[in-house]
């Protein structure tokens, strides 16, 4: 297991070292650092000198990979591929264009993205495993076919439509909860109901379904027989035998998002103001801010990768027949 | 004589020409193939999705009317110049709904409202002559104007051409229905039962739903569009049915704009994600070893990275390059194409993977099958083994995941276009709508008709792209079929 732990997390670097190469060439081959400073300065009008200038504050004046002009290491190291990409790696993101530090503002960030992101991620698991259960429970009855038809439809419903008509309902037309903004401490309970609430509801038609169908399968097996003929109840089959053992595939499944969690939701984020990691990269996005949006694609993918890892391990620890070599 | 008009074949109308031609050819050529009639017929049978089907159809037609740009002479040329073409690129979706397009208020305006929704100053004459200047909302120029003076009449106008519109509706409902009955009895189709049918046994059976095909499915769903849509066309003539918005622009029109650029993202995507994903899937699959090694490694590094970070940044790239570069592009709308195709681009190389995993695992297990060992012991080369025995059988994988991806793809446009990665601004979609009127709810009293329209029409369209996705893998996927 161990071994086998190391193994992985070692996979992990060249697959970060992928990432590094394509953000790399995404930001700065394709876009020469000339591009990015006419765009920020405004395309027309703009002096050679201003752009030097530009790219000179930020570092970006250097070569890309090879610096003749150094001396010693600086051949490799004063060249923009070390100081902007391989930088990342020791948790290093520079500046964003207004001057201010990413990874403080990254580390001030994950708390409100936190907040938001955890109690929705578990209650909407929870809520979908108890609405899956029902379904089941009733299955091939017309509740269940008209659960799952409310599923579809809730699926096809746009996750902005969720955002813009709660918003509108709870925040204004009944005043239930502010519309949007956040307060540190206990007082931001009255900010995260509604978000927290959109993000379970709009999320729920989707995995209702989807473990709906985890419990069907489970259901067709022949344990589930064996039990229903030693005369077990119905409810007791269901929720003793099948409920365990669906929940395998269900709890592995959302194991991978949980790393994510720290990335915070861009939409719910950004539509009730809470300063968080979702808010910072959509901000970054429509701003075109592309130090910001570099270190997020980092971070990102690091999360992902930690998500895989923690996906291998849940396998071994929900199910003991399962090992990794 | 020079032409009235003048062709402009824009990439994407191209493109989505040439799928949906491919999609039917596709069709038709699989009908030889007994497994493949087979799976039609389930899919036939199948109530629910032959209903989303017919709804797809009715919002692809639209999409395809929209797909053929031209380019209008202009008047003012005169006879021995050469012809000098308008710069604005009309579809024929334009020429047809030419009054919605043209007939543009100042501002918001309700659904079958007479009046403005803003009130503004109006210059009145009194008795005595004298101007003298009121605040009301003032008439529209265009919404109802046909009433004149008469206002009051409004009500009984509007009920007058729903009534003429829903008679128009029954007859040519009529007219469908009896032409789809005789159509089956002249071809010799049979019920469920294996009886011949009569013109008039025919409507029977397809009233009963005891034809093999789901002619009643189809039949519903043209009838209740029949009667929604009746009323809406004779209404739009002279009312904005749906209102206007901001800029006075019919909200009608904007929804039949946003058809085609939903079913662009959901159609061209997949032609940027298909060959990536078959070759490397089967590639990765069939030889293993060292291709199967860098595949895998590349595709896990390419979904390590958040898709809409990928997207973002891709976008961003896009526009750096486009707005360096504005020598490229002749007109406005070109521009808009060439973004709205370089937006499918990014989506499509940024969604393949997981169709590929899904392909790669596919074939792992196909190469180990007795035929294909039959095939490899006879020396049939790599190349028609890949082609004739292994290709044939992912076919169900990569028309299910396609399918199934069309409807997350409309969604993901509304998405990123409010995050600002998504059409070009100018081009009228579902999520630039909802963009542009996500902040009217907030005006007093509210402004609910753009966000409404939005609503609905989505929500009709990704639906029935989901249902008839579900019909498609139940008849496709072995696992499901029984």
């Amino acid at each position: 297991m161990f071994a086998y732990l190391v193994r992985r997390l070692l996979y992990a670097i060249p697959i970060l070292i992928g990432v590094n190469i394509i953000t790399f060439t995404l930001f700065f081959v394709v876009n020469t650092p000339d591009d990015m400073a006419r765009m920020q300065l405004g395309v027309r009008r703009v002096t050679q000198e201003a752009i030097e200038k530009w790219k000179a504050e930020r570092g970006y004046d250097k070569p890309l990979f090879m610096n003749r002009a150094a001396s010693g290491a600086g051949v490799l190291t004063d060249t923009i591929f070390f100081t902007k990409s391989a930088r990342l790696f020791v948790g290093d993101f520079g500046r964003a264009e207004d001057g201010r530090d990413i990874s403080k503002e990254i580390a001030s960030r994950m708390g409100p993205s936190l907040a938001v992101a955890v109690p929705t991620f578990l209650l909407g698991v929870f809520v979908a495993v108890v609405f899956a259960l029902v379904l089941v429970f009733f299955r091939a009855s017309r509740l269940d076919f008209w659960g799952v038809v409310l599923c579809v439809a809730m699926m096809s419903i746009s996750g902005l439509f969720y955002i813009i008509g709660g918003q509108y309902l709870v925040s204004r037309l009944w005043r239930l909860v502010p519309i949007s903004g956040y307060a540190a401490g206990l007082d931001a309970w009255k900010f995260l109901v509604l978000p927290v609430v959109i993000g379970v509801v709009s999320g729920i038609g989707a995995s209702t379904r989807l473990y709906r169908a985890f419990f069907l399968e489970e259901i067709g097996k022949d344990y589930v027989r064996t039990a229903r003929a030693k005369g077990l109840s119905e409810a007791v089959v269901l929720f003793r035998h099948v409920l365990k053992n669906a929940l395998i595939p269900i709890l592995t499944g959302v194991v991978v998002v949980i790393p994510l969690l720290f990335m915070g939701s861009l939409l719910t984020e950004s539509f009730f103001g809470i300063p968080g990691l979702g808010s910072y990269t959509i901000d970054a996005i429509r701003a075109q801010d592309f130090s910001i949006v570099r270190a997020m694609v980092f971070i990102g993918s690091v999360l992902y990768i930690v998500g895989l890892v923690l996906t291998d391990i849940s396998y071994v620890l929900v199910d003991p027949r399962i090992r990794l070599e | 004589m020079t032409m009235r008009f003048v062709p402009v074949p824009l990439l994407t109308d191209i493109l989505v020409w040439l799928l949906v031609a491919s999609a039917v050819a596709f069709g038709v050529s699989s009908k030889k193939n007994p497994l493949a009639r087979a799976a039609w017929r389930r899919i036939g049978r199948n109530r629910p999705g032959v209903v989303a089907a017919t709804i797809l159809v009715l919002f692809v037609a639209v999409g395809l009317l929209d797909s053929l740009h031209y380019r209008k002479r202009l008047d003012a040329t005169a006879p021995g110049q050469s012809a000098v073409y308008a710069v604005e690129a009309l579809s024929l979706l334009d020429a047809i709904a030419a009054p919605l397009k043209e007939r543009n208020e100042k501002t918001y305006s309700a659904p079958l409202a007479t009046r403005s929704y803003a009130k503004e100053t109006l210059e009145t004459r009194d008795a005595a002559g004298v101007v003298r200047g009121v605040r009301d909302f003032p008439r529209l120029e265009f919404g109802g104007a046909h009433l004149g003076e008469d206002e009051a009449g409004r009500g009984r106008d509007i009920v007058k051409k729903i009534l003429v519109a829903e008679v128009f509706a029954a007859a040519l409902f009529a007219l469908i229905a009896g032409g789809t009955a005789c159509a089956l009895a002249r071809r010799g189709a049979k019920d469920v039962r294996g009886v011949d049918l009569s013109p008039a046994r025919a409507w029977k059976a397809i009233w009963c739903g005891e034809t093999e095909f789901s002619w009643n499915a189809v039949l519903g769903v043209v009838g209740a569009a029949l009667v929604l849509l009746a009323p809406i066309v004779f209404l739009c003539v002279d009312y904005h049915v749906f209102g206007t918005d901001k800029v006075g622009q019919d909200v009608l029109y904007q929804i039949l704009k946003s058809v085609r650029t939903a079913l662009v993202i959901g159609l061209v995507t997949t032609l940027a994600m298909l060959p990536l994903a078959i070759v490397l899937g089967i590639f990765a699959g069939y030889f293993r070893g060292w291709i199967d090694d860098v595949i895998q490694y590349v595709y896990t590094t390419l979904s390590s990275i958040p898709g809409v970070l990928l997207i973002a940044a891709a976008v961003l790239m896009m526009e750096v390059v486009i707005d360096t570069h504005p020598q490229w592009f002749v007109t406005a709308a070109e521009r808009a194409d060439v973004r709205l195709l370089a937006l499918c681009g990014i989506l499509g190389l940024t969604s393949w993977t997981s169709l590929c995993r899904l392909l790669r695992g596919e074939t792992l297990k196909l190469r180990e099958l007795e035929y294909i060992q039959a095939a490899q012991a006879f020396g049939v080369g790599h190349a028609r083994i890949l082609l004739r025995h292994i290709l044939p059988n992912l076919t169900h994988i990569v028309v299910i995941a396609l399918v199934m991806d069309f409807s997350s793809l409309v969604l993901a446009e509304a998405v990123l276009s409010y995050i600002g990665i998504g059409v070009d601004p100018t081009m009228i979609s579902f999520g630039t709508m909802i963009n542009n009127a996500r902040m009217e709810l907030a005006r007093d009293p509210i402004v609910w008709w753009s966000l409404a329209s939005a609503f609905v029409s989505m929500l009709a369209l990704v639906l029935s792209a989901n249902l008839f996705a579900d019909a498609v893998r139940d008849a496709l996927d072995p696992r499901r079929a029984g």
